[in-house]
């Protein structure tokens, strides 16, 4: 991979390269998950191109695959729009988690960042602008190079979905999981982020069997954060 | 729903899938946070990622299923491994869809 950069022009192109450099583990996990959609949406009836827009337009994992599976059942416009909200609200406490990140940015790049912010963009973008601010042309990169891969895949599996009935023996179902076990693992930089992690986690688990299938995920988030800054504020304060 | 009406709500779905996205970064961007909602947004993204992963592990089919049948659970824990001891995003996401392919193959 090293001799691979040194190769390229440097400058501008050097940060752009780097960009899609960091965005290879994304596109591991995006071209399969994306497949995954494109096989479903074929498969319940949406045409080529609606299936690809919503790739372009939408780019969110869960909600279209979620997405995909409304369509078929002919659910009114209202459900799909409302349930994709829904579903995608969680991006609120991610997008705040990276404003501080953005200081100076001009209004047009941040709407332009803001439209791929995803789960994998998220937890990339907080590891790479954690001690440094790279520069934007690398940070569009990333997002480009993921959301290129992630249409690609859902073209490439629309096309295969009238051929498969099974994606599940090549572990392309597992590529989710992986990705974000590799996005998260490396978050944990203090016990306490453990700690809230799991509570997140038992939280979670919890309310998705409880039945909210579609907010768990927000409400787990911000209650094991709320939890989390009390915790760290209890152990400052107590005597080790 | 016809194609034309289809892509009107994907259109749809897009609008509320930006605004969640843009409005925080564009309204909190250029404002100075005070230090206990800092602290706050510090901890979202490991309690997300565990949010979002932990019922893809932990349930199938909408029950708790914390047993050998369960494939993602064990695929998972090599691939934790590979992430904590390799600190490769590349090499996780691999070894996880490895992982998994194999164990299908041969149990």
């Amino acid at each position: 991979m090293k001799k691979l950069i040194d190769l390229l022009p440097k400058g501008k192109n050097t940060q752009f390269w780097n960009g899609v450099r960091q965005a290879l583990p994304i596109v591991l996990g995006y071209i399969p998950v994306g497949f995954a959609y494109g096989v479903l949406a074929q498969k319940n009836g949406l045409g080529m191109f609606n299936a690809v827009a919503m790739s372009v337009i939408v780019f969110a994992g869960s909600s279209q695959l979620i997405g995909a599976g409304l369509f078929g059942a002919a659910v009114s416009p209202f459900t799909l729009i409302f349930t994709t909200f829904v579903v995608n609200l969680r991006h609120l406490l991610m997008s705040a988690a990276l404003a501080p990140k953005l200081k100076g940015w001009k209004k047009w790049q941040i709407a332009l960042f803001g439209y791929e912010l995803t789960d994998e963009t998220f937890a990339l973008h907080t590891m790479r602008m954690a001690r440094r601010a790279p520069p934007k042309i690398e940070t569009f990169a990333v997002n480009i190079t993921a959301q290129s891969s992630w249409v690609v895949g859902s073209l490439l599996g629309y096309l295969a979905g009238g051929q498969l009935t099974d994606i599940r023996p090549i572990g392309l179902d597992f590529a989710l999981p992986a990705m974000f076990i590799a996005l998260l693992v490396p978050q944990i930089v203090k016990p306490v982020y453990l700690m809230m992690a799991l509570l997140a986690a038992g939280l979670s688990v919890t309310l998705y069997l409880l039945g909210f299938s579609q907010s768990h995920v927000i409400v787990a988030t911000m209650v094991a954060a709320t939890i989390g800054v009390g915790v760290e504020q209890w152990m400052k304060n107590s005597p080790s | 729903m016809d194609e034309k009406l289809a892509f009107l709500t994907i259109c749809g779905m897009g609008v509320v899938t930006y605004l969640p996205r843009l409005l925080p970064m564009l309204l909190l961007s250029n404002r100075s946070l005070s230090p206990w909602i800092t602290r706050w947004l510090n901890f979202v993204p490991a309690t997300v990622l565990a949010a979002l992963l932990a019922p893809g592990l932990l349930c199938q089919d909408g029950t708790l299923s914390l047993n050998l049948d369960n494939s993602f659970l064990l695929a998972a824990i090599p691939t934790f491994f590979v992430a904590w001891r390799f600190k490769s995003f590349f090499g996780t996401v691999a070894a996880g869809m490895g992982l998994m392919a194999l164990g299908r193959y041969f149990f």
